[in-house]
């Protein structure tokens, strides 16, 4: 289970980045992109995943 | 670099000092009664001392100093129905647009580098591109590097308020003394018509609630702000039919809650910027939609009218855009920040606003006891508070309104492409500048050729560069004596 980011759709805010509770997103080139390692989805921390509540762009934050 | 002014060079002989002399601005905002009140008289002293040098916020300021916005923030925790930050261009000047995001070391390279070369500046601000209070780590680095390097420069953020009451004491302890927040309702029903979502701790939240927590954050935040003595300017966005009644509501609000000075703003809505109120067609106030909100306001909050809605990386005076000659890849790898520039460009500002504040003193005077009725005269300048650019190659007219109650400033008109370029001046394009001058009476300029002069005398505005080089207020307060047949003797300074 995890997220990922659709990179052609990302404003590069990098608000998704510190939001993250398990620091699974990191700049990468010229563009975020989440360790699907790391994401948990945000269980055990948040109700909802932080990066999709966060982002600025509708469906730019989505389920694997 | 920065253009000529004659009438200044002429004055000294001294070859560094009049290089410095033409450094006073070459382009710019150059309004009075706009910002807060006229000068040191007109308020407490410690108060004068934080605004005197601040563009944004005092009259006199602006004439002289330039400020600097670094990108260096660029999250946000809301989403306002007039902003699309996907959207970067280069040639449009407007609050959220940058071309390049910095990182706190790449903000200290480029201030430390402007400082070095523009010695009018005064002023670094955070304005986003997100939000300067949501994005904290970044600002707070930034500031913190930059006040290292450059102790008396002024720090300065823009927020939407929401994370602004988690920051106040932090701001307080690093001197930010003028602080930004945009407040667009204090009704959250009209709030709901602006704002689609809120971030707050974190979850997402919509429709009444969004803007009923982003209400009591933006008055908690204000209400710190105030009881700390820090300068707080208000900035909301006229939007018809949504908050343009609501604003003089707004007014009051935050001028009982201590608010400094409150800049009501035109919506900017175009489809092409892909925000929502451009792709719903929902448009922006006319010149004297925005000008009729603003009169109602008075005597409440300062109301500021030389605000020129600049990028989020901005670099100059207010009005001119130099940022473009200091992107990232212009910049030095090592910098060292040299003060001496700046500080003699301050002595010599220093002595330059006493004679134009004298000026302007003796021409509201003058008017006050002879004026009849009121006239609205624009002006082309090039900044330092004169009148020095030439009608075809003026930007922006600034417009000023004279009469019983003096000289004062009303606001800019853009101009689209200016009329005249390479000598040949465009029929279509005047036209359109006179579309642009509808309601004025009179434009003083430096130079103006004879077909203008002509059309725009068609058109009922009167032209005139027999004022060239003065000080506009007393250029102003000249004109309308020599119209009106009034005593008002020479004050051309």
């Amino acid at each position: 289970m995890a997220y990922k980011i659709i990179a052609s759709q990302c404003t590069v805010c990098g608000a998704c980045e510190f939001e993250c509770p398990t620091a699974a997103i990191k700049m990468k080139g010229d563009t975020y992109i989440i360790d699907a390692a790391k994401c948990v989805e945000c269980v055990g921390h948040f109700d909802k995943p932080q990066c999709a509540e966060v982002c600025p762009v509708p469906k730019t934050c989505v389920k694997v | 670099m920065s253009g000529q002014l004659v009438a200044f060079d002429d004055l000294f002989n001294d070859a560094s000092q009049a290089t410095l002399r033409s450094e006073i601005p070459s382009s710019g905002c150059s309004s009075s009664s706009c910002g807060s009140s006229a000068g040191p008289g007109d308020m407490p002293p410690e108060v004068w001392a934080k605004i005197k040098d601040h563009p944004c916020y005092s009259e006199e300021a602006h004439h002289y100093f330039a400020r600097m916005h670094v990108a260096v923030a660029p999250a946000c925790n809301i989403q306002c129905n007039y902003c699309n930050r996907k959207y970067d261009c280069a040639n449009e000047s407007r609050p959220g647009v940058v071309s390049e995001k910095l990182t706190p070391d790449q903000a200290l390279r480029k201030v430390v580098t402007v400082a070095n070369e523009v010695p009018q500046l005064s002023v670094l601000g955070i304005a986003g591109p997100g939000d300067a209070c949501y994005d904290w780590k970044k600002t707070k680095a930034t500031f913190e590097a930059v006040s290292r390097e450059i102790t008396d420069i002024k720090l300065c953020i823009s927020t939407n308020g929401l994370a602004l009451p988690d920051h106040v004491d932090e701001l307080a302890a690093m001197n930010v003394d003028h602080v930004t927040i945009t407040i667009n309702m204090v009704d959250p029903e009209i709030g709901t018509k602006i704002y689609p979502w809120i971030y707050f701790r974190n979850r997402r939240y919509t429709g009444l609630e969004a803007s009923q927590i982003l209400h009591e954050r933006q008055m908690q935040g204000l209400e710190m702000l105030t009881s700390r003595g820090i300068l707080t300017k208000i900035n909301s966005v006229m939007i018809p039919g949504v908050n343009d009644e609501h604003l003089k509501v707004v007014n009051a609000e935050v001028k009982k809650r201590g608010a400094f000075l409150h800049n009501i703003m035109p919506l900017i809505s175009d489809p092409a910027h892909g925000t929502h109120y451009g792709l719903t067609g929902q448009r922006g106030p006319t010149h004297a939609e925005l000008k009729a909100l603003q009169d109602a306001c008075a005597g409440g909050a300062n109301l500021m009218r030389h605000c020129r809605q600049c990028r989020a990386d901005a670099v100059g005076l207010l009005g001119e855009d130099r940022g473009q000659e200091f992107t990232l890849d212009q910049l030095p790898n090592a910098v060292h920040y040299d003060p001496a520039k700046r500080e003699a460009y301050r002595e010599l500002v220093a002595s330059e606003r006493g004679d134009h504040v004298a000026a302007k003193t003796r021409a509201a005077a003058e008017l006050k006891e002879n004026a009849d009725r009121a006239i609205l005269v624009a002006i082309a300048t090039k900044g330092g508070g004169r009148i020095n650019e030439h009608f075809g190659h003026a930007r922006e007219f600034q417009v000023y309104e004279a009469g019983r109650d003096g000289v004062k400033f009303i606001g800019h008109r853009k101009v689209e492409d200016t009329y005249c370029l390479g000598g040949f001046g465009e029929d279509a394009t005047l036209d359109s500048v006179i579309r642009t001058l509808e309601g004025v009476d009179a434009v003083l300029c430096s130079k103006v050729g004879d077909c203008p002069r002509k059309d725009l005398a068609k058109a009922g505005i009167a032209v005139t560069d027999a004022y060239a080089f003065d000080y506009i207020e007393a250029a102003i307060a000249s004109y309308y004596a020599s119209e009106h047949a009034v005593p008002v003797q020479a004050l051309s300074a």
